[in-house]
């Protein structure tokens, strides 16, 4: 391996790293929050991925229509406690975003023709489909279960996984889709070629991340989301749903999930179930960093990243394995350094 | 003329799996009324209030707070009308700031629409200044006392007008106790009614108009605070050792 | 009907099976007995323990490799070369192997809290996977092929009927063992592991062991299942051993009951048949291939946490009618007893104790100490640092600082498990009962560490002796404390005066030298606190040793020899009970006014 080579690997790992770190990051902010463990993260990138390439093929994406059918199923159930509660008035804004959102977006995709569009405006339509898909997700598979233990909360995750890679299927085929890349552009920095997508890709992510970080340290639902993350009980006496956290941290890991999706298709094929794969080692980047620090599962994830990358040289065809194995010494190293004998919840 | 009623409990049954903690309590709070509630540990004080606040379900009963219907119980829609608990274990967001622990407890006012929370964190830190001085530090370095005041600093910040607070002597310093009692009956006279839950039966019962005695999950016994600290059950239980002082 | 005979007519469906059913059908209950063993491991790490796994495919699949490479390799050497001469030697080959595999990563990741375990096993699941595909010796992604078919005693095993007698055969072997393993005292730590570990360590259980135990059975049985699959195969390759198998296995268990052992079977007979059927359907709807079927598992398995979290085996039992098992305890010979020591004898003694959270001192240079045949008292207000002290004591928090010696020897930094060993012996403020379980077996918990017999035993029912002596004296310390009419009723049930009753009951069947009560008082009626106090002195005019948390003055003035204050975590003041009530501190810290 000459110098050369470790550059490229090395640019490549970190385009992969800072993928899995914004996954990491949206997974440990739903762990804190919600106490979920959100393994159907790596669908929302699928997801994200497949519908951009559904508009630029001129087809009509199948998330529409799980878009129209969870918001059905929604405004059903909340119907149904509404009529049973006597709180008919509060039914308004659920009715908005489960029936007449969706409507709106079918007529957008339907009629708009959005095969002809540019590329910044699919890329946003894309999002406006995927991305309420995640409070849909929460409400019907995890709010019912708010009081559940992590275990609990874990298996109908995945659940909520095979149900969502089996309508991935379903929705695009077993074929793989690449878009075009945001930017043509390459640059030669000192003998390396990077290419303007890596560009995108790293900055996309640092961007988001500072975004992030502004949300939680200055605005009002950032610090609600973590006073929740820190103290249920707590958050509940201020007036802080935890039912709108979770929400809100669902909005939050689906928007990155889709976005994370959206930057890579054009650097890899995206199968109706790569994004698990993708969000595992996203995970595994959250291990490191325990479920809770936030820089410590980027930092993580950026080595998992890297630690692929150079794996795929020297040994490809166990290129998964050593990744996974990763997590065997970050399991060792906490386990020696946590003495407690806890309590199930 | 009778102050109006903020708070009344009818007949409320409040259990745990099979087990029942609360049988047919009822009890009323008016405007500007501190009530206590006092009793022996595990006699269902701290679920009582839990209850009330919406933390707990109830099996049977009404919860009426201000005129709320009886099928609102969400612990949100309690706190939107104006109901605070500081509870007995504080519960502080210990890796946040006091600023904002304080900025978090006008979360639904803010949500509400109201935008007075920076004159009303400026009285809080009037009430304690000590909360001024350690408005950067994390919640979790604070001492004992300093949590207690954070605690009911930041059930102020929703401008509350029923402050429910379980055990707020727990574990403190006399001194702190009183500054403690003393900011109490100063919101009293703004017309905020207090439901107060106390171990201390001899420094709850000098402050509130108004008492409840709750054994083994019922009422006991309820009177003014004047006839409670006459009665020779609360005396000789709850007031002196053993009858022997 | 009696369960017994529920059990009878069901092995009897069970052998006319292959007279009556066609061989399509056979394959498939063959199918279902062997994913069932899997479930049933899964029953216990996941319903009962509260553990879980993903990867058990992949322990599968080490038991059916592990066979595959010894039958099939020619050349090994020759340590391990006589392996491959019959397949009944290389059964405990690859249930060892794959027993090896499971203690490796049970002993990384059992420690942790919940959820690192299922995330471990879906990291290795897929690693395991990869390796299986990836290894040349094992034949990469096509497998192994010409795997020997099983003969016994002339009797082979080629063909689908035979081999449902054997795979029914083990099955049912595992589920009666299951069974006796849960109904003895290595399972009634087991049933502790689910909410109730910090209790079961005090009463002296290890439960870092007892969720290793499970594990490594939950593996065995996936390792039985597993080799018995690749000799009715007669071929493996990666596939069934996969993630998503590994993800259907806990469907499996969870759908059917997950804290049941018949739950195994319903489970995995109805995913393996909706998956056939399934299979057979979808695409034909959605007009395309592919394995649909996951749409409709993951829908299921929502459905049924969401309206039935404990599965739908509890579900069919509610439909049968309901019994109560009064199994009442026989005579026989008491339990050993401890030599206790003689009245007066120092049994604790706290030095300087300290404990900081943070930056909040909890307790500050706290000194006690308690004799044999005494009851001392702990008052002092609520937030005084009392419980604190009991944890640091017990060995549930460790002090921060300063000395706590039991009968002599020094105890802080001790687990709270060695501390019971030695004869200490607590109840919890917040009660700490296993709702579900009657007030007899939780009462035997606490009797754990005077019995001896292993999980071995247990599974074999060989410890029925031993078993009998340990609930015989649980049931004579629930009668000692007034509760015969309740032994078996579930401890959830019971009024929260009665539950912390059951609670002293539990720590007097562990036969201590000194009981640790905290706050025994609370929520009691007057007539029950009297009640308490009269079996108080009876105790310590037996010689035991008494320490004693509480909040209520009345009760500790009548019982107690000794009395120390406690207010914000320090000593104010200690002595006789009248010489406290007159102290003016102990006055001021409880009678304090704000004026």
């Amino acid at each position: 391996m000459d110098l050369q080579i470790a550059l490229l690997l090395g640019q490549d790992g970190i385009v992969n790293g800072a993928i899995y770190a914004l996954l990491a990051l949206a997974l440990v902010l739903v762990f804190a929050v919600t106490r979920v463990i959100f393994i159907p993260q790596g669908e929302f990138v699928a997801f994200g991925a497949l519908t951009l390439a559904s508009f630029q093929a001129g087809k009509v994406p199948g998330t529409l229509w799980l878009l129209v059918g969870m918001g059905v199923a929604i405004a059903a159930i909340e119907i149904g406690i509404a009529l049973r509660n006597g709180t008919l008035r509060r039914l308004t804004s659920a009715l908005g975003w489960n029936l007449a959102y969706p409507a709106v977006a079918a007529a957008v995709v339907l009629l708009g023709q959005p095969g002809s569009w540019s590329l910044a405006l699919q890329v946003v339509l894309a999002l406006a489909l995927v991305v309420p898909l995640g409070p849909m997700v929460y409400r019907l598979a995890y709010q019912p279960l708010q009081s559940a233990s992590v275990l609990v909360l874990l298996i109908v995750s995945v659940a909520v996984h095979l149900t969502l890679v089996g309508l991935g299927l379903l929705f695009f085929g077993a074929e793989g889709s690449r878009t075009p890349a945001f930017s043509d552009a390459s640059f030669d920095w000192g003998g390396v070629m990077v290419t303007g997508q890596t560009l995108w890709v790293v900055g996309a992510s640092a961007a988001l991340i500072v975004v992030l970080y502004l949300f939680f340290e200055r605005s009002l639902w950032g610090k609600a989301l973590r006073a929740t993350a820190i103290n249920r009980t707590g958050a509940r006496l201020m007036g802080i749903s935890t039912t709108q956290a979770g929400k809100l941290s669902f909005v939050l890991a689906a928007a990155i999930g889709a976005l994370s999706g959206i930057l890579i298709a054009p650097i890899t094929t995206v199968y109706y179930d790569t994004g698990f794969i993708i969000g595992l080692k996203g995970f595994v980047g959250a291990i490191v960093g325990g479920m809770a620090s936030y820089p410590i599962a980027a930092a993580g994830a950026i080595l998992v990243g890297l630690l692929e990358s150079f794996s795929s040289f020297w040994a490809s065809a166990f290129k998964e394995v050593i990744v996974f194995t990763l997590i065997i010494p970050v399991l060792i190293w906490r386990s020696l350094t946590t003495r407690h004998v806890e309590e199930e919840e | 003329m009778e102050q109006p009623m903020i708070l009344e409990v009818a007949d409320l049954r409040v259990g745990y799996g099979k087990v029942e903690a609360l049988h047919h309590v009822s009890l009323k709070v008016r405007a500007g009324e501190i009530v206590t509630v006092i009793g022996p540990n595990g006699a269902g004080k701290t679920t009582l209030l839990s209850a009330i606040m919406g933390l707990l379900p109830r099996r049977s009963g009404s919860v009426t707070f201000l005129g709320s219907a009886p099928g609102e119980i969400e612990v949100e829609r309690m706190v939107a009308m104006g109901m605070t608990l500081v509870p007995e274990k504080r519960e502080l967001f210990g890796e946040m700031s006091v600023e904002d622990n304080l900025l978090l407890g006008a979360f639904m006012r803010r949500r509400l629409g109201h935008r007075d929370d920076a004159a009303t964190m400026a009285e809080v830190y009037g009430i304690f200044p000590r909360l001024k001085e350690r408005r950067e530090q994390l919640a979790g370095t604070l001492s004992g006392g300093e949590r207690q005041m954070l605690a009911v600093g930041r059930a102020l910040m929703a401008k509350p007008k029923l402050l429910m607070l379980d055990e707020p002597s727990l574990g403190l310093a006399p001194l702190i106790v009183r500054e403690i009692f003393h900011v109490l009956g100063r919101l009293r006279k703004t017309g905020v009614a207090i439901l107060l839950v106390e171990q201390n039966a001899r420094a709850a019962l000098q402050v509130a108009d108004y008492g409840y005695v709750l054994e083994t999950g019922e009422i006991a016994l309820a009177g003014s605070s004047a006839e409670l600290r006459d009665n020779p059950r609360v005396v000789e239980s709850y007031l002196g050792f053993g009858g022997k002082h | 009907m009696s369960a017994r005979s529920w059990i009878a007519g069901f092995v009897i469906l069970l052998a006319l099976g292959p007279v009556l059913l066609p061989e399509f059908h056979i394959t498939l209950l063959n199918y279902i007995g062997l994913y069932a063993l899997v479930a049933l491991g899964l029953v216990l790490l996941t319903g009962v323990g509260g553990l879980t796994s993903f990867g058990q495919a992949a322990f599968v699949g080490i038991g059916a490799y592990t066979t595959a490479y010894l039958t099939t390799t020619d050349g090994l050497p020759d340590m391990v070369a006589w392996l491959g001469v019959s397949p009944w030697l290389t059964l405990p080959a690859s249930v060892l192997m794959t027993m090896a595999v499971a203690a490796l990563l049970g002993l990384l990741t059992l420690r942790l809290s919940g959820h690192y375990l299922p995330l471990g096993t879906i990291a290795w699941g897929i690693s395991l996977y990869y390796l299986f595909g990836n290894v040349s010796f094992l034949g990469g992604h096509t497998g192994v092929s010409g795997i020997p078919a099983l003969s016994l005693l002339g009797v082979d095993f080629k063909s689908g009927r035979n081999f449902y007698y054997l795979i029914w055969a083990v099955v049912l072997a595992a589920l009666w063992a299951t069974q006796n393993l849960l109904d003895s005292r290595e399972g009634r730590a087991i049933r502790a592991l689910k909410g109730g570990a910090v209790m079961a360590e005090a009463m002296g259980v290890d439960t870092a062991r007892s969720k290793l135990v499970i594990f490594l059975i939950a593996a065995a049985f996936a390792a039985v299942s597993g080799w018995l699959y690749a000799h009715m195969q007669r071929f493996v390759n990666p596939t069934p051993f996969g993630l998503h198998i590994g993800i259907e296995y806990l469907f499996m268990a969870v759908i059917g009951g997950a804290g049941q052992v018949w739950g195994a079977l319903v489970g995995a007979g109805l995913i393996t048949i909706l998956k056939q059927w399934l299979q057979d359907t979808l695409p034909g709807v959605f007009g395309a291939s592919g394995n649909f079927e996951i749409i409709v598992f993951g829908l299921l398995m929502i459905f049924v946490l969401h309206r039935a979290r404990d599965g739908l085996w509890p579900v069919i039992v509610k439909l049968l009618p309901a019994r109560t098992v009064r199994r009442e305890v026989g005579a026989t010979d008491p339990l050993p007893l401890r030599t206790k020591p003689a009245p007066g004898t120092l049994l604790l003694d706290v030095k300087d104790a300290v404990k900081t959270f943070g930056g909040l001192t909890a307790n500050n240079r706290m000194s006690l100490s308690v004799k044999a045949g005494e009851i001392l008292a702990l008052i002092g207000p609520n937030g005084a640092g009392k419980s604190t002290l009991f944890n640091l004591i017990t060995g549930v928090d460790p002090p921060t600082s300063g000395e706590v010696s039991f009968l002599g020897g020094r105890i802080d930094g001790m687990a709270a498990r060695d501390i019971a060993r030695l004869g200490m012996s607590r109840t919890f403020q917040h009660v700490r009962l296993l709702s579900a379980m009657s007030v007899l077996e939780n009462v035997a918990i606490g009797a754990h560490l005077r019995g001896r017999r292993g999980v071995g035993a247990a599974a074999l029912h060989l410890e029925r002796a031993e078993e009998r002596r340990l609930l015989a004296e649980s049931a004579r310390q629930i009668e000692r404390v007034g509760l015969a009419e309740q032994k078996f009723e579930p401890a959830g049930s019971l009024a929260l005066g009665q539950q912390r009753t059951v609670e002293i009951a539990r720590a007097l069947a562990a036969d201590p030298a000194l009981l640790l009560l905290d706050e025994p008082a609370a929520g009691l009626r007057y007539l029950e606190k009297q009640a308490l106090a009269d079996l108080l002195r009876r105790l310590r005019d037996e010689g035991m040793g008494i320490l004693l948390v509480e909040h209520d003055m009345d009760f500790v003035m009548g019982l107690a020899d000794h009395v120390v204050v406690m207010e914000f975590g320090e000593k104010i003041a200690e002595g006789l009970p009248e010489e406290v009530q007159g102290n003016p501190d102990v006055i001021e810290a409880y009678l304090g006014g704000v004026d």
